[in-house]
């Protein structure tokens, strides 16, 4: 099987099972998971309170979902400008027939 | 491709975190800003110090042999970048994100990825509000040292036991992931004992954290293998080089 196919059955099988959960849970919230380790904290230590605060604050999740894509942009674009390079067909050397 | 015998494994470990993964339990991904003690933040910083310096220096030494090495690092640092920017949902009903690191990992040792953790984790942490700058030692130790540490192992181990490239990747993507939040999992538990219990903390957390994280180091896995095939049949050479393959 050629290099291709191989990793597009790959990546097929990972899609898949990343959207397994969205299709077998009608009704999960998937919550973005930091609050959910903040409610075990606080019931494991009901009086602990956070001694640090982020440094910026967001205005709200939309910006924060750019800030992601921004960053997975950022790093696609990385790793296909290298892929791509990378597997580039070598120039075929002019032949100097004289 | 894969055996008749991988496929089974895969399969299986599918089917495994799939039963286990039914339970309404929460997710999560890096220790929040401001949720771990001060001392315990300092300490898990001070731990990473060496690791770090162990880092630059191999980096330093595997890039300066060829300037091909140097656009690996990139690749395998913008891998990072990327998974840890993707929130895939989990069976557990909430998302998480994939590490990244253990392609690096792989390619480039144990320790050159907690250099480039640090970096992504600050960008995270100032930019994104996303983990934190007091958590920062904490978080670089899980991901940035621990989860490479052990994908380099896996890697190194099965492919001494004569595991086909492919599957010594899977495994090694796969376990530095889970490994990763198990970590987590401690780091939290030892900061937050049950009435003193660490152990009884340590199951909550990883009902938490690892058992999300099953289905999503597999999705890394699978990636880290695809990315890793494009690497080694174009640049094989350096990758023998790197003693990778």
């Amino acid at each position: 099987m050629s290099l291709l196919k191989k990793n597009i059955i790959l990546l097929v099988i990972a899609v898949l099972i990343a959207i397994l959960p969205l299709t077998l849970l009608k009704d999960a919230e998937f919550a973005g998971a930091d609050g959910l380790a903040e409610d075990a904290i606080i019931q494991i230590s009901p009086d602990y309170q956070p001694w640090f605060d982020s440094i910026i604050e967001l205005p709200s999740g939309e910006i924060e979902s750019l800030l992601f894509c921004i960053q997975a942009i950022i790093g696609s674009g990385i790793i296909f400008f290298i892929l791509g390079r990378m597997t580039a067909e070598p120039k075929k050397e002019e032949k100097d027939d004289n | 491709m894969y055996s008749k015998f991988e496929k089974a494994v895969i399969m299986l470990s599918v089917f495994i975190s799939v039963f286990l993964g039914f339970q309404k339990t929460a997710g999560a991904m890096h220790i929040m800003e401001g949720f771990l003690p001060p001392t315990w933040a300092i300490s898990w910083g001070i731990l990473c110090l060496p690791f770090i310096i162990l880092g630059v220096i191999s980096i330093k030494k595997k890039v300066s042999v060829s300037r091909k090495n140097l656009v690996l690092l990139a690749l395998c640092g913008a891998f990072v970048f990327v998974l840890s920017a993707l929130k895939i949902p989990s069976v557990t009903g909430s998302c998480s994100h994939p590490t990244g690191v253990g392609l690096g990992a792989i390619i480039f040792g144990p320790f050159a990825m907690s250099i480039i953790s640090v970096i992504v984790l600050l960008f995270q942490a100032v930019l994104l509000a996303h983990g934190g700058l007091t958590t920062l030692g904490a978080n670089t130790f899980s991901m940035g040292i621990v989860g490479p540490i052990i994908s380099f192992a896996t890697y190194k181990l099965c492919k001494k036991l004569g595991a086909n490239t492919g599957l010594a990747v899977f495994m090694a993507a796969f376990l530095g992931d889970l490994l990763t939040y198990v970590t987590t999992s401690l780091q939290l538990a030892l900061a937050y004992p049950t009435e003193g219990s660490v152990m009884v903390s340590m199951v909550k957390f990883s009902g938490i954290f690892a058992i999300t994280q099953i289905l999503l180091a597999i999705v890394e896995g699978l990636i880290t293998v695809v990315v890793f095939n494009i690497i080694k049949q174009y640049r094989k050479s350096e990758l023998e080089e790197l003693k990778v393959i």
